[in-house]
């Protein structure tokens, strides 16, 4: 378990102009400099969005490196999901998932409150 | 001068990249309130605007992680994120290093921080600008206090950096703004991204307004996380604002939950004099 290079090679994807020309043309040699398990390359490299989840990529990095795959938001959200579906739930870090009952339905609670008579007594 | 200006507001990418997709019946008071903020913020004659931020791995990662930073640049740089993604254009944003260094000389009597000549502003920073100044015409320093990479910077020197900043401030002969930008419950970037606790959020409103310090540095993160999520841990951005406050109050300008946006959106000000 090498979370810590995982996120560090993301992060760097994320922010930096000269990492992101080297994955698309030294990718090999770019990885070696970081210590992965052989899971967590592959993951990377595929990408396997959902498994680099539920290895505990931190969200704030993870997202960025799902829109450099070109995933758009809902996505993104879904191949989470489909990670935990996969792999189990998510193994380290701060990302876990904890139960919600999605966007659609709470923005549709929230509608009902706030249309609700009395509002504002 | 004494500082001229204190307010917190939200920061999530989503209330401009996701903008279109939530009720305009909310969004527009929300949006309203933050140029409404913009204006108070010129009108206070601010000559620079100080932004504690919770960065997310834009400049700092845990190879080299700060408990505190502060911006010491004429210029930064943002977003870092890709402006289409972002749906913010890459700019440049004026900075004063020269105000920078002072203020951070005397941030440092109080409180050790350290500083950054290089700053590429994430969302954090980005999203908040985009409404308050839009024109990217006032000088910004940014400051940071690691939310997001545990060990995590504790409550009580969150808010001793929000003194140390208002000390600082106050000693400069120039007028400083100061907000603060967080969450305040939220769950962004995971499959549970939309989720909030409304009711932990006017709580923890209630007393930042209030400025119940004692209230304030009795949250713990073990709590936060189970009932506000890891975006909670943000609070101390807001628990700086009240630290540069000490003793005064707030008002609320807005607070919605507006799912889509992945947090309960927040535009308040404090009290300075």
């Amino acid at each position: 378990m090498s979370l810590y290079f995982v996120q560090k090679l993301l992060y760097r994807l994320n922010r930096d102009e000269l990492t992101r020309k080297r994955f698309a043309t030294d990718r090999e040699n770019l990885l070696a400099e970081y210590e992965l398990t052989e899971e967590e390359r592959e993951a990377i490299l595929k990408p396997d969005i959902g498994l680099l989840y539920v290895l505990g990529v931190n969200g704030q990095i993870l997202m960025h490196y799902a829109g450099m795959c070109r995933y758009e938001w809902d996505d993104y959200l879904e191949a989470m999901r489909e990670g935990v579906r996969q792999y189990g739930p998510v193994r380290d870090g701060v990302y876990a998932m904890t139960g919600y009952e999605g966007v659609q339905a709470h923005d549709e609670e929230l509608r009902k409150r706030r249309t609700a008579p009395g509002k504002g007594d | 001068m004494p500082l001229v200006f204190a307010g917190v507001c939200s920061h999530a990418p989503g209330i401009v990249n996701r903008a279109e997709r939530a009720d305009p019946a909310v969004r527009e008071p929300f949006y309203k309130a933050y140029r409404e903020m913009g204006d108070a913020i010129r009108a206070s004659g601010a000559e620079a605007l100080v932004v504690i931020a919770a960065e997310h791995f834009g400049n700092f990662f845990m190879e080299n992680m700060p408990a505190f930073a502060i911006g010491m640049a004429d210029h930064y740089e943002g977003p870092i994120e890709d402006p289409d993604w972002m749906k913010i254009e890459r700019r440049q944003i004026p900075g004063n290093k020269d105000l920078s260094r002072r203020l951070i000389q005397g941030v440092m009597e109080e409180v050790d921080t350290a500083y950054a000549e290089e700053w590429k502003f994430d969302h954090g920073i980005m999203v908040p600008l985009h409404f308050l100044t839009p024109n990217y015409d006032m000088a910004v320093i940014p400051a940071n206090i690691n939310c997001q990479g545990p060990p995590l910077t504790p409550l009580h020197r969150a808010y001793a950096f929000g003194q140390a900043i208002r000390h600082a401030a106050d000693a400069l002969p120039e007028k400083i703004a100061l907000i603060g930008t967080g969450g305040i419950s939220h769950w962004p970037a995971t499959p549970d991204s939309g989720k909030i606790n409304e009711e932990w959020d006017r709580d923890f409103l209630d007393k930042f307004l209030n400025n119940r310090k004692d209230d304030l540095l009795s949250y713990n993160d073990i709590e936060t996380y189970k009932t506000a999520g890891q975006g909670g841990f943000e609070i101390r951005t807001f628990i700086a604002v009240a630290g540069a406050t000490e003793g005064k109050t707030g008002k609320l300008w807005f607070y919605e939950p507006i799912p889509i946006f992945a947090v309960g959106c927040t535009v308040a000000t404090m009290d300075v004099a």
